[in-house]
């Protein structure tokens, strides 16, 4: 039995799955923005169904348009009924828009923040309790040392008796010179510990999963290192073109948008060693000494470890699809990389020797996103018979999507009166072994923003050691010349993604 | 998108047929589709009178995302000395290239009285091995319960459903021994106990629990029990020693001995609630303060006021489960272990006598 003594936890939370969260006011700046209409007040409205929002919460929405807060009720509440993963009930929707309001007007504008702070002042002294604060960054990357800067000259950036925290979406910088700048403004008015730097994939259920599969299983861990590990594949395929994207694909491209943030992210996560807690920091500091053990590729290792493509017309589920030099927006000369494989190194202890294949790419064969573990084969084959189809390496994968589950290929003996081998799948799949399915990435991101769990954000220095990754691959690729390859619509990608396999590696089919 | 899949029936069969019948049924499913996956979660068994078998089958169908992966309804029917079952498969998934179905699995077998005792006989070759198995038997058949605690990791239970709370608990207690429980009448609490948790936690009012004085709960008139539950959850984790609740003009009345105080608790029936459960709840302390809250539109009214007379209202925001919203959390909770249900079984018999 708890007794109640000072300075004694919260007796009442043993037991509950959803443990408080101090009353918060949500700002949203890009308020009438495409994520925020699609992903961020859906997800705020679920996290109400389910009353894992704070006892109190107010949302304050920050755009230019210049509208009543009725009107933005309006247009959050045609949002949330048109992206909520659930009906919305028409009386927790009434009520959560009841604490709904509206400030317009442009982020350079100082009474923008003025009005703000009016906003938030009323709705701690209506509560009469100090709220905490969560300024949510949904507009363009350009906008966003501009406003940390005003919340700083607004006196908005911290408080007495209560957290200011800031969610920053991505991409954070184009590049390490951009992202050590923006880390540098950022951090010259807030804290670390207020910034939280979202990678949406980090929300997913089986991201996270691969912590519990790799720290959970005592049969993994002995076996994963260079001793029992030939090679490892990342791959984030889309079935999918750029769509109405162009604008932002454009100057992105495969590398930026894909591999320096969730696929260095995958690969942390499987690299890491053990952290001594499942705090944030401790988890952190082992993803970024794992990303710091990756050598950062030289100019001349650019042409050797990486390559780049682009997609032509071709076909994609049985229908003619346009190259992306057709795609609506996209420059006729554009040299922007649909496709992108790399061979990275992690040199260190665990890993030394083993290579790491990343590729990403639109317009490819399938959608999956996995990680294939090769095992190192058997030392002695004693079943060399014919017929065998082959004894081949075991391989584990991971698959994130579109099927979230773990696969183990094993040689089994074929019936018959002969030893032959074949391999045959042990498969797990997430969707047959449990209940429900995950909540949206966003739901458990801004809970967690609210409870002030930074684990599943990215630091500043993990920011910057991806990017240190990256760099140099995108300054290499600006010096070479020649036509990019290409690769059809609907297929494996370019030929050339070969050249960087170490002999005898092989690509998994897409 | 859920489709009702291959159908199976058979009068005056055996276990080992309806077995045989649901792996043939899956093994055909495969060779048609072999996107179908089996889903291998959850076991549950429901015993029911055969007169309300569409009512817990529709009960059933309606519990949101959480659906066990076999379900196998006994139905009960006076009389009937043969065994009668209807196997039937869904499965749920979009037809998408690479995408997986999932397939569950329901058998709704017709039993008699006498079957009862000796139900795991009928169930066991039934049953997926190696999963949790959770019963249920809404309309009583102990013996029946009692037959299945060897095959069933977890049995399901409503203390509100049961006209005597104190023989509910004495139950509740006994199957706890051999079964982990799963108390409908505790998750309808839930929401009360998270918003009563979180009003308590910002250290100004963490302050204020060694000096809560009093206690009064209002609920449906038929859901004492889960009056005495929330009375029965803050004794176990403030550690107070609750004595018994006796009753007068329909309200039940109690006390409890805190370290410095003694408890003020008050049990009140109110008419106007219509769902199973709570209606309200106030707690006050020594110092003035008082929290209530009640049932409203879009969430929990919350009222405050504090040692000063200051008053503050506002909403908890969250939706009503339903009824099969509560069934289908009680199914989720099957996978999980509260730890402190049994703390609060123990405190809840001390108050009723149990």
């Amino acid at each position: 039995m708890a007794t109640v003594t000072q300075e004694q936890v919260n007796p009442l939370v043993e037991g509950l799955e959803r443990l408080p969260v101090h009353p918060t006011t949500l700002v949203i700046f890009g308020g009438t923005g495409d994520l925020a209409h699609r992903k961020l007040l859906p997800a705020i409205y679920n996290l109400a169904h389910e009353g894992a929002l704070p006892e109190r919460f107010d949302l304050i929405a920050v755009s230019r348009a210049d509208i009543p807060h009725d009107n933005y009720r309006s247009m959050a509440r045609e949002s949330i009924t048109k992206y909520s993963r659930r009906k919305p009930d028409p009386q927790v929707l009434e009520k959560l828009l009841d604490r709904v309001r509206y400030v317009p007007g442009t982020f350079d504008d100082d009474s923008v923040f003025d009005r703000l702070g009016d906003q938030l002042k009323d709705f701690d002294d209506e509560a009469g309790i100090a709220f905490n604060r969560i300024f949510y960054l949904s507009t363009a990357p350009k906008f966003f040392p501009l406003i940390i800067r005003k919340l700083g000259d607004h006196g908005l950036e911290r408080r007495k008796d209560a957290e200011v925290r800031v969610v920053i979406e991505k991409p954070f910088g184009t590049s390490l010179a951009e992202a050590q700048q923006l880390n540098r403004e950022v951090l010259s008015v807030l804290d670390e510990k207020q910034v939280f730097r979202i990678d949406h994939y980090l929300g997913k259920e089986t991201v996270q999963n691969m912590l519990a599969f790799r720290f959970a299983n005592g049969m993994f861990e002995p076996i994963w290192s260079r001793n029992f590990i030939d090679y490892v594949q990342i791959t984030s395929a889309e079935d999918l073109g750029i769509g109405r994207r162009a604008g932002y694909y454009d100057s992105a491209g495969a590398l930026r948008d894909l591999v320096q943030n969730h696929m260095l992210q995958l690969l942390s996560l499987l690299c890491m060693e053990p952290p001594v807690t499942f705090t944030a920091d401790e988890v952190r500091d082992e993803k970024v000494k794992v990303l710091h053990a990756v050598k950062a590729p030289t100019p001349e290792d650019v042409a050797e470890i990486t390559v780049r493509g682009q997609y032509t017309a071709g076909m994609a589920e049985g229908a003619d699809v346009p190259g992306y030099l057709q795609e609506e927006g996209v420059p006729p000369d554009s040299r922007t990389e649909t496709y992108v494989a790399l061979r990275l190194k992690v040199d260190n202890w665990r890993w030394a020797g083993v290579p790491f294949y990343l590729r990403t790419g639109k317009r490819l064969a399938r959608k999956v996103t996995e990680i294939a573990v090769t095992l190192k084969p058997v030392p002695h084959l004693a079943f060399k018979a014919a017929g065998s189809v082959g004894v081949q390496p075991n391989q584990l994968i991971m698959t994130m999507q579109p099927n979230e589950g773990v696969s183990l290929s094993l040689g089994a003996k074929i019936p018959g009166t002969r030893m032959r081998i074949r391999p045959v799948n042990m498969e797990f799949l997430y969707g047959t072994a449990f209940l429900s399915q995950s909540p949206e990435a966003y739901e458990r991101l801004i809970l967690d923003a609210m409870r002030g769990d930074a684990t599943l954000f990215t630091r500043n220095d993990e920011v910057e050691a991806q990017w240190r990754i990256c760099d140099p691959i995108l300054q290499g690729w600006a010096h070479q010349d020649g036509a990019l390859p290409t690769y059809p619509a609907g297929s494996q990608g370019p030929e050339d993604a070969n050249r960087i396999l170490v002999p005898d590696d092989h690509w998994r089919a897409i | 998108m859920v489709e009702a899949g291959a159908v199976w029936s058979a009068q005056d069969t055996t276990p080992g047929e309806i077995d045989g019948a649901l792996r043939g049924l899956l093994k055909e499913q495969y060779e048609k589709d072999a996107a179908c996956a089996p889903a291998r979660v959850l076991n549950l068994v429901v015993i029911v009178d055969r007169e309300w078998r569409g009512e817990i089958l529709n009960r059933l169908e309606r519990v949101g995302r959480y659906h066990p992966s076999r379900t196998v309804l006994c139905a009960v029917e006076p009389g009937r000395t043969t065994i009668d079952a209807t196997v039937a498969l869904t499965t749920e998934g979009e037809d998408r290239a690479g995408d997986l179905k999932l397939t569950r699995e329901r058998c709704v077998v017709d039993i008699g009285p006498k079957h009862l005792r000796n139900l795991d006989t009928i169930v066991d070759p039934l049953v997926v091995s190696d999963i949790a198995t959770l019963v249920w038997s809404p309309h009583g058949h102990p013996e029946a319960v009692d037959s299945l605690l060897h095959l069933a990791q977890v049995v399901l239970v409503d203390l509100v459903e049961e006209p005597d709370p104190a023989a509910a608990v004495r139950r509740a207690l006994e199957l706890g021994a051999s079964a982990y429980v799963v108390d409908l009448a505790w998750l309808r609490s839930t929401p009360w106990r998270e918003r009563v948790a979180a009003s308590f936690d910002p250290p100004r009012w963490r302050e204020e629990l060694g000096r809560i004085d009093s206690v009064t709960v209002r609920h449906r008139p038929d859901s004492g029990a889960a009056g005495v539950l929330f009375c029965s959850w803050l004794a176990a984790r403030l550690g107070w020693r609750p004595g018994s609740l006796m009753r007068a003009n329909g309200t039940l009345h109690g006390s409890a001995s805190g370290r410095r105080q003694h408890v003020d608790l008050r049990l009140v029936p109110d008419q106007s609630q219509a769902v199973p459960g709570l209606a309200g709840v106030e707690i006050g302390s020594a110092s003035g303060m008082r929290l209530s809250l009640d049932r409203g539109p879009g969430g929990l009214s919350a009222r405050r006021v504090d040692a000063r007379g200051r008053e503050s209202s506002w909403t908890v925001l969250g939706a009503s489960r339903g009824e099969a919203g509560i069934l289908g959390e009680g199914i989720r909770q099957a996978l999980l272990r509260d730890p402190v249900y049994r703390d609060v079984l123990d405190e809840a018999a001390l108050m009723l006598g149990a």
